[in-house]
């Protein structure tokens, strides 16, 4: 059978191009960067390379990008590090309700030690202005961390307007742009961000490694102590091949993110007007134009979320749900509860993922197969209207 | 995750559907939760001659659904009042952890609509 997958704000195919710059990594040149012979002196060449990569397709200085181990470590850095590097000037942060885990989770640990965290509502696409974040900051307020886009609907947030409140005010401010990368232009100047990660493998890079940029002149506390990597700020024997990977897949992301937005949108879009012109009692979750160009999610009413991924499975077709079934919880998903969705609607999610793989064949694919598997699953509904069958 | 037997009362559920004048009904579970179950009981001579099931929730839930119908088909309403959701998960080979809630429900509403059967019974 024919996989189709279309998943890919969970992860991405690590691209041949990448996998062929990290391997002889792993055999050849396998030297610790810290070490002063031979193979140690092509490592450290190496990570300077991808650092320079990285820095470019960001449009930062070289010596404000830091290697980590994913977006998690990143987020988690940016926010306790800055917390803990200000707590003497005050304790309050502000977020959004519709961050990911990664951030949500650490904002909430940081409340435990004695933080106090704003967690700002959104509107019905998963919005917040830069009107709102100004009317949040008080005389306590450290940090500012608000996601460039939402990995479950796809939304942007107005960074750049939030970036410059955020100065106005002078507050810290940190985005998680995880998502971001090759799919919208990533670019700290432009943005006006102090603090902003990235994770490799959503854009055809490694797992396991990940990127914060810290602007120059902001000095965050250090999460990982032990040895003088990363210009001392963190510690461990750098990920030689994944930073590798994480150099080109960054290149080749940020070369061909024009591109690459502009047919993922009309595939995007065809895929969105599809499913509401095919199967009746369907929204669009997010925004309709100010959104991701790879992501589509939609709530069909009176069937669940797990069940019509298990169906799309069985047809080859690897997609998402932010049903709780799939959550890990008893709730649906926050971010779709955030957007106002009752959770009978919330539970009835699917997202589907594109990336610069995704084909048109994909996307009719999905056309073809999903109203299919809705009519199976609303006929064995005992809440879907009869008269409607 | 889930095992062959799951996937495959999932995939050929048996059973679904509604009965119409049925002497039983039984509801449990709500769409808040993501998990709704509705059972059907047609009975004769005190045995379950037709059952239906309509579920709206996940993957586990129809299989459960579906599993509950066919041990329950052709008992007497003593039997079937006997069926625990163990007996349910133990029959598909198990289920995982998250998803045992799906078992109760199954439990849940076979005996839901062995008690409107009973219900009706007796006022006639």
């Amino acid at each position: 059978m024919n996989r189709i997958y279309l998943d890919n704000a969970a992860t991405t195919p690590v691209s041949q191009q990448v996998l062929d710059k990290m391997l002889p990594y792993f055999r050849q040149e396998y030297g610790n960067a810290s070490s002063i012979y031979q193979t140690g002196r092509e490592a450290r060449k190496a990570v300077d390379t991808a650092r320079r990569q990285a820095a470019a397709a960001i449009n930062a200085k070289v010596q404000e990008v830091y290697f980590t181990a994913g977006g998690s470590e990143s987020d988690n850095w940016a926010i306790k590090g800055a917390a803990f590097a200000l707590a003497s000037k005050g304790n309050h942060i502000i977020t959004t309700s519709v961050e990911h885990h990664a951030v949500l989770h650490t904002c909430q640990w940081l409340e435990k030690q004695g933080f106090d965290v704003t967690y700002l509502p959104v509107d019905e696409y998963g919005r917040v202005t830069a009107a709102q974040v100004e009317q949040a900051i008080n005389d306590k307020t450290i940090l500012i961390t608000i996601m460039a886009a939402n990995n479950e609907i796809g939304t942007l947030m107005p960074i750049a307007e939030i970036a410059k409140v955020a100065k106005e005010h002078k507050v810290l401010f940190h985005t998680d742009a995880v998502q971001c990368m090759g799919a919208v232009p990533v670019d700290v100047t432009q943005w006006g961000v102090d603090m902003l990660s990235l994770s490799a493998h959503k854009f055809h890079g490694p797992k396991g490694v990940g990127l914060l940029y810290i602007r120059s002149g902001v000095k965050i506390d250090s999460l990982i102590h032990g040895g003088a990597q990363e210009r001392g700020k963190r510690a461990g024997t750098e990920n030689l091949p994944g930073i590798v990977g994480f150099g080109e897949a960054t290149e080749l992301a940020s070369s061909k993110q024009q591109e690459n937005a502009r047919r993922l949108t009309l595939l995007r879009d065809e895929l969105i007007e599809g499913l509401l012109r095919t199967i009746p009692h369907v929204r669009l979750n997010g925004h309709p134009t100010e959104r991701l160009p790879g992501n589509v999610n939609v709530s069909i009413q009176y069937i669940e979320g797990e069940a019509m991924l298990l169906r799309l499975d069985m047809a080859g077709i690897a997609a998402s749900s932010g049903s709780a079934c799939t959550s890990g919880s008893l709730d649906p998903s926050h971010v779709l509860l955030a957007i106002g969705l009752p959770h009978e609607i919330a539970h009835g999610s699917l997202r589907f993922s594109l990336s610069d793989e995704s084909t048109q064949q994909d996307i009719d694919e999905v056309l073809k197969t999903l109203p299919g598997i809705v009519k199976t699953l609303r006929d064995m509904s005992p809440i879907f209207p009869e008269k409607e069958v | 995750m889930y095992t062959d037997k799951v996937l495959d009362h999932f995939a050929n559920p048996r059973n679904v559907g509604a009965i119409e004048q049925a002497d039983g009904v039984g509801t449990v579970g709500n769409a808040k939760c993501g998990d709704i179950m509705q059972i059907y009981l047609k009975v004769e001579n005190n045995i379950i001659q037709d059952v239906k099931f309509k579920t709206f929730g996940c993957g586990a839930a129809i299989a459960t659904s579906s599993m509950a119908t066919e041990m329950v088909m052709g008992k007497t309403i003593e039997e079937a009042l006997k069926l625990t959701n163990r007996a349910v998960m133990e029959a598909l080979d198990g289920l995982p952890p998250a998803k045992v809630h799906c078992s109760l429900l199954a439990e849940e509403a076979i005996q839901a609509a062995i008690e409107d059967y009973q219900k009706k019974h007796s006022s006639e």
